[in-house]
């Protein structure tokens, strides 16, 4: 079925149980994301760590099902990553969201993130899917010009 | 299938090739969208198509015969159009669509206000001979409401910041109507201009004009109606109303997108200084001015929008054979089929009114627990194509609590199994959802 390759149950089950779910201190940078076409809004902070180390993502969103469970799989694949190698899955699960379904997406460098796969075929939810990552991006660049 | 409004729908749709296409693996398309954008029967397509195959010249310039043909074409679309909405021709401008004309309005202010500052020789050099009344600065105010698309928001946000003059708003019920209960307070004698929805295009509140108009007459306001939502979809006669301007988009209406009117009284008209200035809209022109051409040429900067003004005439003789007032009667039992449906889903709440007491056809829901979005895929899965999001009216949104919601709109196409299948794609989001 259609809708089932699209909420995919790894998707679902973060849609039920968000990670990391809730703002958190200390944090070292936040970016707040909106996506203006459905409104749909993330607030997102990074805690970075003297090494270049992500400690924490915290957030709080309101959104659909696939934006919600995007953030919460954010949460799980980049903390405790150098911020190098979160933006090596930021590009990869940037890339598989623009296959237009045509990307199965590599397990090994997203994780739970491939359950996104089918994402892609939907352009009008490519955003949703991207809204988090997006929001870790500007986190990101925030955090080392305020490390500077 | 004749419906009790003497509509036949079967008839109607035949008139619509796309309506007889497929979607998402074969399923039939129910096309619930209307009020973003209507579908064009075939005789809007065949105008275009002979008009561009046997009569397209620049029209208003040159003096070859088909020159002629076209300019007597374009002349009597906007004859017809006029006629639509019981408007004389020389009183409707031809624009791409209701966000330019609601921007030519208020530009005409700020432009007016630059102007006057500019000094009166310099004013009317630029085609502004000095009316007062659109001329707006701190202590004038401008008045909205709560329950704008964007179109009708954003202009005049920028008017006030140019201007320096007061932007306010009456504020909506909790139902999602206008709540007239301040009025007098709101509209005051330092009101320059009121803009409003005719009807909300997502809580389908129709706006109750009489005290409104009257109040803005009373202060010496002028008043200004987006009617978007009404002139598709209900009989309108502008000289009944009572406002100074009202505009619309085409493709809302069946017609071609890039068109608009924006129909305003003579008056009015010869009051605003141009909007878009260039070639068509001029008298004569030197090195260092120009002088303007008479309304609506004033107002149609560039070659106009030929083929689109002769679309949109067809659909406008199409939507009159089949009679404007039927057409709001079907949308009506639509509606009052939606609701009827929607209330027995316990976890779908309607966003604005629920009887059908001045109510148009656009019927927008929150579904306990499911986002917009992912009730919108579940329907599109289904083949039915609804609206989600925020409507382009975030303040609404904002204001009645919530982040986004799924809007069904009917038109005269669409008819009861159409219903049916939404208040079904509504259900089946409920369960997939609640089931997982």
């Amino acid at each position: 079925m259609r809708l089932d390759s699209l909420y995919q149950d790894v998707i679902m089950d973060h849609y039920r149980r968000r990670s990391g779910h809730g703002l958190r201190e200390p944090f070292t940078a936040e970016s707040c994301q909106v996506n203006p076409t459905c409104g749909d809004e993330i607030r997102l902070r990074v805690a970075v760590d003297g090494q270049g180390r992500i400690a924490d993502v915290s957030y709080e969103a309101a959104g659909c099902a696939i934006s919600q469970a995007s953030a919460s799989v954010l949460h799980d694949a980049v903390c405790g990553l150098p911020q190098s190698e979160a933006m090596i899955i930021e590009s990869a699960f940037h890339a598989l969201m623009q296959s237009r379904g045509t990307d199965a997406g590599d397990p090994e460098v997203l994780g739970d993130a491939v359950a996104f796969a089918g994402v892609s075929r939907y352009p009008a939810r490519v955003k949703c899917a991207l809204l988090p990552w997006m929001a870790l991006k500007d986190a990101l660049h925030r955090s080392e010009g305020i490390s500077r | 299938m004749i419906t009790a409004t003497g509509l036949d729908v079967a008839a109607v749709r035949a008139d619509f090739p796309i309506l007889s296409r497929r979607v998402r693996d074969n399923q039939p398309l129910v096309y619930l969208d209307s009020a973003a954008t209507a579908q064009k029967p075939r005789v809007v397509l065949d105008a275009e198509r002979r008009f561009y195959e046997e009569v397209n010249a620049a029209v208003h310039r040159g003096a070859h015969a088909l020159a002629e043909e076209a300019t007597d074409a374009y002349e009597e679309a906007r004859q017809r159009i006029a006629t639509f909405v019981g408007g004389h021709p020389e009183q409707c401008v031809l624009v791409r669509n209701a966000t330019e004309a609601l921007n030519l309005l208020a530009y005409a202010f700020s432009n007016a206000t630059a102007l006057a500052g500019a000094g009166r020789v310099a004013a009317r050099e630029a085609g502004f001979d000095g009316d007062p009344r659109l001329v707006l600065g701190p202590g004038r105010s401008i008045v909205v409401s709560e329950l704008e698309h964007h179109a009708n928001l954003v202009p005049w946000q920028q008017a006030a910041a140019k201007t320096g003059a007061t932007l306010r708003w009456l504020p909506i019920t909790p139902t999602g109507r206008l709540d007239l209960s301040d009025l007098d307070r709101i509209i005051t004698r330092d009101t320059a201009v009121v803009s409003i929805t005719a009807q909300s295009n997502v809580t389908g509140a129709i706006t109750p004009l009489v005290p409104i108009v009257e109040r803005a007459r009373a202060v010496g306001a002028f008043i200004f109606l987006d009617a978007c939502q009404a002139v598709p979809n209900s009989p309108v006669d502008v000289a009944g109303l009572g406002v100074d301007a009202l505009c619309w988009s085409g493709h809302k209406m069946c017609g071609p997108t890039g068109i608009g009117v924006l129909w305003a009284r003579a008056e009015l008209l010869a009051a605003m200084p141009p909007f878009l200035s260039g070639g068509s809209m001029i008298d004569t022109v030197e090195m260092t001015r120009a002088t303007f051409a008479l309304p609506p040429q004033r107002f149609e900067a560039g070659t106009p929008l030929t083929a689109q003004a002769i679309g949109l005439a067809a659909a406008a003789q199409y939507l009159d054979g089949i009679g404007m007032a039927r057409i709001a009667d079907h949308e009506r039992h639509l509606t009052a089929c939606a609701l009827a449906g929607i209330a027995e889903l316990p976890e779908v709440r309607v966003i604005g009114p629920t009887d059908l007491v001045d109510r148009g056809g656009v019927v927008s829901v929150i579904v306990d627990g499911v986002h917009a979005h992912d009730v919108g895929q579940v329907l599109d899965d289904r083949g039915v194509a609804v609206r989600v999001g925020h409507h382009c009216a975030w303040p609404l949104n904002r204001r009645l609590g919530i982040a986004a919601s799924t809007r069904a709109s009917f038109y005269l196409y669409n008819d009861e199994d159409d219903v049916a299948a939404f208040v079904a794609g509504l259900a089946a989001a409920v369960s997939y959802f609640r089931g997982r």
